[in-house]
């Protein structure tokens, strides 16, 4: 028994996720090797092997997995998976586009984004947008599961693990990568803020999100937003939080001109403490709050910003 | 090309689901039903393709029980040109239900497949990944936008981090994100015409997959109620408690 962790990176960084999945993995209770599949990986593996709990690190640098495309993914996590239990990623995009094919490949159902840990077969995870909590047992002999990130903890450190390179080369041929288009931004990545402050339909507009900086600045707060300002074109879709856009636990959730829809609180209800600011008393928002404030969102926006 | 969109039937959107008081799962006595919003999304952008001349015929497919033909209805009335329905009663899995649809793919050998990337019920994400895998093709997962050329369909993708495009050989399967489009609403006068679309009901059972489930389903619970805290009168007052209070700035 042994479980496969699949790293979330950049090529250049590992992701916060990769850390807290091994956290998840840890939780298991067997022997932890992660692989990294990418493109020029030669400072990560180090990061990874030195992160507690990590027994091996494989190691699969090669162009064809610059971009993680889930038929080449699947194909090479598939080449490694009979000498594991469990293979386990964290459930981003990425690991939401490869994980249900590495499952089928191995004619083995998947667990989605578990939440909790509750033995080596049994998970919880949330199902109808995060209004019910489902226990379920795996009954295969393998087990394909992603994990949502923000209900485990970071990993520690230790002394570092062993590191393998892995030559299996994989390329399917049946898709290939065009472009990219990346939303440049210096603050903290949503998913691993602290604080994170998120805009609504009431921002009206996607300037008025500007108001939103000063304090994201002085808070060192990701910004975000609701489905509706993402759908009314106000900021880009990779910004959402909700069902169906990011999951965030940050210690401090400010909702701003929010309304509170199911879909919306799917994503950030298990936030350490939110504030939501509303013109209106009526808002469901407020029923999940631990300090609301009815008032215009443009009048109170600056005054935060300088009483910060 | 032919295209199949499978849709589901799940809970509306809009009902907050109750578990039930035994914890064995949601209760979903007397509660209003629809089309899941992502397969909306993938009739919409098969029947777009339709118009656009690229695609010249649509078939809508669902798996479960009788009252699921009531989906399928409203696909054929959006625009679908028939409807196959996979009747079963039993509560199948993604994996489950990827197999079924592979059978499907194999008889009517759609080049496209457009589904949902997830349903509002199970929140899986996987079903559309899994048929990818089964029937060997190539998946464009979470798509805002697809275009078919030169034998190849683009699509672009909603990642973490921005948009990602990617180039699949036909035939391929695609997921749809809620930004590809915006759904149509079906007509009366298409709403009656659909009653007349042929409509093929196929018994899950007699497609030769192993349908035992992998998952158990062991308790459903409501997740930990967060309770409504205190209305500050004003920026000081807030400030002042996130300070002292919750500690968080």
């Amino acid at each position: 028994m042994k479980t496969l962790v699949i790293a979330e990176h950049d090529n250049g960084a590992l992701k916060p996720e990769t850390s807290k999945t091994i956290n998840a993995a840890v939780k298991i209770g067997f022997p932890v090797d992660v692989l990294i599949a990418g493109n020029s990986l030669s400072a990560m593996s180090s990061h990874v092997a030195s992160i507690d709990g990590v027994a091996n690190v494989l190691v699969a640098d090669n162009s064809v997995y610059e971009h993680q495309l889930a038929e080449s993914m699947s194909d090479l996590v598939l080449s490694l998976s009979d000498t594991y239990s469990h293979i386990v990623a964290s459930a981003t995009t990425t690991g939401k586009n490869f994980m249900p094919r590495v499952a089928a490949l191995l004619d083995v159902a998947q667990i989605s984004e578990i939440i909790a840990v509750v033995d080596s077969d049994t998970f919880k995870r949330p199902i109808y947008a995060g209004n019910a909590i489902a226990t379920v047992k795996s009954l295969d002999s393998k087990k394909v599961i992603t994990v949502r990130a923000s209900s485990f903890d970071l990993q520690g450190e230790q002394s570092a693990a062993a590191i393998t390179s892995i030559d299996t080369v994989s390329d399917s041929q049946l898709s290939s990568f065009v472009s990219v288009e990346q939303t440049e931004s210096e603050r903290p990545e949503l998913t691993a803020a602290t604080v994170v402050i998120s805009g609504g339909r009431g921002m009206q507009n996607g300037e008025n999100f500007a108001l939103l900086n000063g304090i994201a600045d002085k808070l060192g707060a990701a910004i975000g937003a609701s489905r509706a300002a993402v759908d009314a074109g106000f900021v880009p879709n990779d910004m959402q939080v909700g069902q169906t856009g990011k999951i965030v636990a940050p210690n401090l959730y400010i909702a701003v001109g929010i309304s509170g829809a199911i879909q919306h609180l799917a994503g950030m209800k298990d936030s350490k403490v939110i504030v939501a600011i509303n013109k209106d008393p009526d808002a469901p928002i407020f029923q999940v709050a631990d300090y609301g404030l009815v008032a215009d969102l443009f009048e109170v926006l600056p005054q935060l910003e300088s009483a910060l | 090309m032919k295209v199949l969109v499978p849709i589901k039937r799940v809970i509306d959107y809009n009902v907050k689901a109750r578990v039930k008081s035994d914890n064995s799962d949601v209760d979903l006595t007397n509660v209003k039903m629809a089309m899941n919003p992502f397969c909306e999304i993938a009739i919409e952008e098969a029947i777009r393709l339709k118009e656009a001349g690229t695609a010249n015929e649509v078939v809508a497919v669902t798996i479960g029980p009788k009252a699921s033909q009531e989906q399928l209805r409203t696909a054929l009335a959006l625009g679908a040109d028939k409807a196959i329905h996979i009747e079963t009663d039993e509560k199948l899995e993604s994996l489950h239900i990827a197999k079924l649809l592979a059978k499907i793919v194999e008889q009517e050998t759609p080049e496209l497949v457009i589904l949902g990337k997830q349903s509002i019920d199970s929140d899986n994400n996987q079903t559309g990944q899994m048929l990818a895998a089964l029937t060997k093709r190539g998946q464009g997962t979470f798509a805002s936008k697809v275009v078919i050329e030169n034998g190849k369909v683009n699509v672009t993708r909603e990642v973490d981090g921005g948009l990602q495009t990617v180039a699949l050989n036909l035939p391929a399967v695609v997921t749809t994100d809620l930004r590809l489009n915006e759904p149509r609403y079906a007509s009366l006068p298409n709403i009656m015409k659909a009653k007349r679309k042929p409509l093929e009901v196929i018994a899950a059972d007699s497609l030769g997959v192993d349908l035992t489930p992998r998952i158990q389903l062991i308790s459903v619970e409501e997740p930990a109620k967060r309770t409504a805290g205190i209305i500050v009168e004003d920026v000081a007052q807030l400030v002042e408690k996130l300070k002292t209070e919750a500690k968080v700035i």
